[in-house]
């Protein structure tokens, strides 16, 4: 078997006219180059994300992830899951940390379960996050040999943000200064920001809309730490983290009386365009600050 | 009701009732969770002091408070707490057991949204983004919801064109094939849950 195969949770975000689109479209782009296949969890729902205690209790969450667990089984066995989501991999992760350390906790998942006909095996391997796809089981060396077009003179701010980060992290790395991004960054011939020192603030979670003037403080330090050590953009690995920090900068500048342009965009839309793909491969697209820099190496 | 029992012992019902509960006899009170907390300035009581009221058996006081809404999930108390305590998730046990007790301060927010977040998710198996945006807006009525709507036209047109938001998901867009199989799941959850919490 020559291809790395994988059960894939995309998350409730990444579908088709949902706020990161294009980070699905850019991660089905850059598997394809660097020959990884995702096998969707069929008939996959949400796990939760980070708001879902406000109406579910502890079981009925398990339980939303336990699903996507026993028809990975299911439908994928022996493959590991991999979300792209910060939130959908945490969720994952924890749900089975905690059905493996609660035998209560199992008994009543696999009572809710049947009730959709399923069961909760636990043959699944532990989730992971893609990122620990590219570092672990790709390698930077591998990542790098494959680079057609470098990512030549561009400035990039690695966010890594709060749930690819903690409580769980990427293997080896640090909470308080992790420096996979940068290193991913590097691999692909562009210049990474090392002393950007917002890259695991928070941006505010789902409190950037239901408190917006609480949280906004939390996007305006982030985007402001990478202007100020000049970055051309910022990348990012989580969902959240990319549209808070993109979608709300407008509202920044509103609040703030700065004039903030800064381009947001994927590890997997880096890797996309420094592997050939083309802009819309890239779903460079689906930006809202456009970027540019990137745009112009993937049309040369 | 049976909660009576716990009345003079607060700290007895978080163990027995709140998500992750049995951690909060660990903390002590070195204040690392307070200090991380990026929404710190907004707390009426910290991670800290909830847990130093709890075992003052302040129960009124800990559920009616808004502190606990304004956690982000972002884990920080968590990976610098120097006894391990799940910080994050007593705090979202905190949130839930006040909602269940209907002692969440009147229109606060974030536990509207969270609500309304999982009410649609649990409608389609998947989260449609148009209905809870639109939810959000004008969760006021409708006067104050054109207003929002209207304040934020420029984030809803960008993303639009960005094709990130579709307008047609209105119609009822994604959704998982097993849906009456999903809800009696969750039903069954909750159900199960609630027994053991002694939920009413």
């Amino acid at each position: 078997m020559a291809k790395k195969q994988y059960s894939f949770y995309p998350g409730c975000s990444s579908q088709s006219g949902a706020s990161s689109s294009n980070y699905l479209t850019s991660t089905q782009s850059m598997v394809k180059l660097l020959d990884v296949q995702l096998n969707e969890i069929p008939d996959w729902n949400c796990c939760g994300a980070s708001i879902g205690y406000a109406g579910g209790g502890e079981l009925p969450r398990v339980a939303l992830s336990a699903r996507n667990i026993a028809l990975s089984e299911q439908h994928n066995p022996g493959q590991e899951i991999v979300a792209t989501c910060a939130a959908c991999w945490l969720a994952t992760r924890e749900a089975k940390e905690r059905l493996d350390h609660s035998a209560t906790l199992l008994a009543e998942t696999n009572e809710a379960l049947k009730e959709a006909g399923l069961v909760f095996k636990n043959e699944a391997p532990a989730a992971r996050h893609m990122v620990e796809v590219l570092i672990d089981d790709i390698g930077y060396e591998t990542l790098k040999s494959g680079v057609k077009k470098p990512l030549e003179g561009i400035k990039i701010a690695g966010y890594v943000g709060c749930q690819t980060n903690r409580p769980f992290g990427i293997d080896g790395e640090s909470f308080e200064n992790p420096m996979y991004l940068d290193k991913l960054v590097e691999s692909m011939g562009g210049e990474a920001i090392t002393g950007y020192d917002q890259k695991v603030t928070c941006c505010g979670g789902a409190l950037a809309f239901s408190e917006p003037e609480k949280s906004q403080k939390q996007i305006k330090d982030i985007i402001e730490s990478a202007y100020d050590h000049g970055a051309d953009m910022i990348v990012t690995p989580c969902p959240l983290c990319q549209a808070n920090t993109e979608i709300y900068q407008g509202e920044v500048n509103k609040r703030y009386g700065t004039k903030f342009n800064i381009p947001v965009t994927y590890y997997s839309q880096l890797i996309t365009v420094a592997y050939g793909g083309s802009a819309k491969d890239a779903a460079l697209d689906g930006q809202i600050i456009r970027a540019t820099k990137l745009e112009e190496i993937a049309g040369k | 009701m049976s909660i009576e029992k716990y009345r003079r012992n607060f700290l007895k019902e978080v163990e027995e009732r709140v998500e992750e509960g049995h951690w909060v006899k660990m903390c002590m009170q070195c204040g690392v969770c307070a200090g991380s907390c990026p929404l710190g300035p907004h707390w009426e009581h910290t991670p800290q002091k909830i847990f130093m009221m709890i075992r003052a058996g302040k129960r009124e006081e800990v559920l009616t408070s808004d502190s606990m809404w304004m956690c982000t999930s972002c884990y920080n108390c968590i990976v610098r707490c120097p006894r391990k305590l799940p910080i994050t998730h007593i705090m979202h046990g905190l949130a839930y057991l006040a909602k269940r007790e209907g002692l969440v301060p009147k229109n606060q927010p974030t536990a509207q949204f969270g609500q309304m977040f999982w009410d649609n998710l649990v409608k389609t198996g998947r989260v449609n983004e148009l209905k809870l945006s639109l939810g959000m807006y004008f969760k006021d009525g409708f006067g104050q919801g054109i207003k929002n709507a209207m304040a934020m036209q420029s984030v809803g047109l960008g993303m639009m064109k960005a094709k990130r938001l579709n307008p047609m998901e209105i119609m009822g867009g994604h959704g998982i094939k097993d849906k009456s199989g999903f809800s009696a799941m969750l039903k069954k959850a909750r159900e199960l849950e609630d027994a053991r919490r002694k939920l009413a």
